[in-house]
């Protein structure tokens, strides 16, 4: 028995692939096409990495959009710079540290772990602990008051009150 | 106490909220404050065979203010500069940041120039070393070279008699 059917899982794949790829070529200019395409086909491997990276990292002049997606100025000098730098060999670590002694903490999207970001890391598993207190302790006050012993003196009453009735 | 609880809770998320409503998110803090400012050697823009850097204002208290000919706000605080250069403050250093030199010289002739030493940064590379985001940005770098403050945004005379004249005092220019 076949599980996995490997001729439509890569049909799929490859119509996922060609459908952007279509797309994209509709939606640009041909000299567009051509500018953005021109670096790519230099060094694919480089690109690639310069992608990944500047994915995680913050354009600081339209600050909500990654450096790898923002058309700002900056950006582009910035992505050239990393670039350069990967050409000339260097990993991805050194050219994260080039970025921070530059423009600080501020520019990685997934800020490091140290004392000052201790809450901002941590914050979230705290509130979820607080709230799952919370939680906690109102569900045992609900049980044990659901659970209190009902008073022996007024049963008895009730059942008195009961048996006169008859 | 209890019934209180989610009104404390709500004003304090009010309070957090309002203060970061308040924020300027351009102030990014520039991990520069404390260090020596980036050495560089540029040419010129009044005279390209010149050049200047850092260390030609070693032992005095300097103003680096990161600029462009095309910059709006950059003309905004040109009059406020104009003054300071004329009542004989801290020199000003202008680094014309990614434009032609030849827009520089221009603008300054025709607006004046309030700058001690306008070095040309075409490509933009020393403002990369210097974290610039954006124009205009200013430093003020003391005796020894190191960076003091970096202001972004437009210096307004308010600006300038609280945030850079005391530390320019403190500094001991």
């Amino acid at each position: 028995m076949n599980l996995f059917p490997v001729r439509q899982l890569m049909l799929a794949f490859l119509l996922c692939c060609s459908v952007p790829a279509l797309a994209q070529e509709v939606a640009s200019e041909p000299a567009d096409a051509l500018k953005e395409a021109q670096p790519i086909a230099e060094d694919p491997e480089i690109e690639a990495r310069l992608i990944k990276l500047a994915e995680d990292l913050r354009c600081l002049v339209c600050q909500n959009e990654s450096l790898a997606g923002s058309h700002a100025e900056l950006a582009e000098d910035l992505r050239r710079e990393i670039r350069e730098q990967m050409k000339a060999g260097k990993d991805d670590r050194e050219v994260i540290a080039y970025l921070t002694e530059r423009y600080g903490d501020f520019v990685l999207y997934r800020p490091p772990f140290k004392p000052v970001t201790y809450l901002l890391w941590l914050g979230p598993v705290l509130f979820l602990g607080i709230g799952g207190g919370a939680w906690y302790m109102t569900l045992r006050r609900r049980r044990a008051a659901e659970s209190i012993p009902a008073d022996e003196k007024k049963l008895a009453a009730a059942a008195q009150l009961l048996e006169e009735d008859k | 106490m209890k019934r209180w609880l989610p009104l404390v809770v709500f004003l304090v998320l009010v309070g957090f909220f309002a203060k970061g409503l308040f924020l300027n998110p351009r102030e990014v803090p520039s991990p520069f404050i404390g260090r020596t400012a980036p050495a560089f050697t540029l040419p010129l823009v009044q005279d390209p065979s010149s050049t200047f850097s850092p260390a030609d204002m070693k032992g005095q208290v300097w103003v680096m203010n990161v600029w462009a000919p095309w910059c709006v706000s950059c003309r905004q605080e040109h009059p406020l500069l104009m003054q300071i250069a004329q009542n004989g403050g801290v020199p000003i250093v202008g680094l014309n940041w990614k434009d032609k030199a030849r827009e520089a010289r221009d603008l300054l002739a025709r607006t004046g120039n309030p700058y001690f030493a306008v070095p040309e940064d075409l490509d933009g590379k020393v403002g990369i070393n210097y974290g610039v985001t954006g124009t205009p940005e200013t430093y003020i770098i003391d005796k020894q070279g190191i960076v003091r403050m970096k202001h972004i945004g437009p210096i307004s005379p308010e600006v300038w008699q609280t945030k850079f004249e005391p530390k320019i005092k403190e500094l001991g220019a």
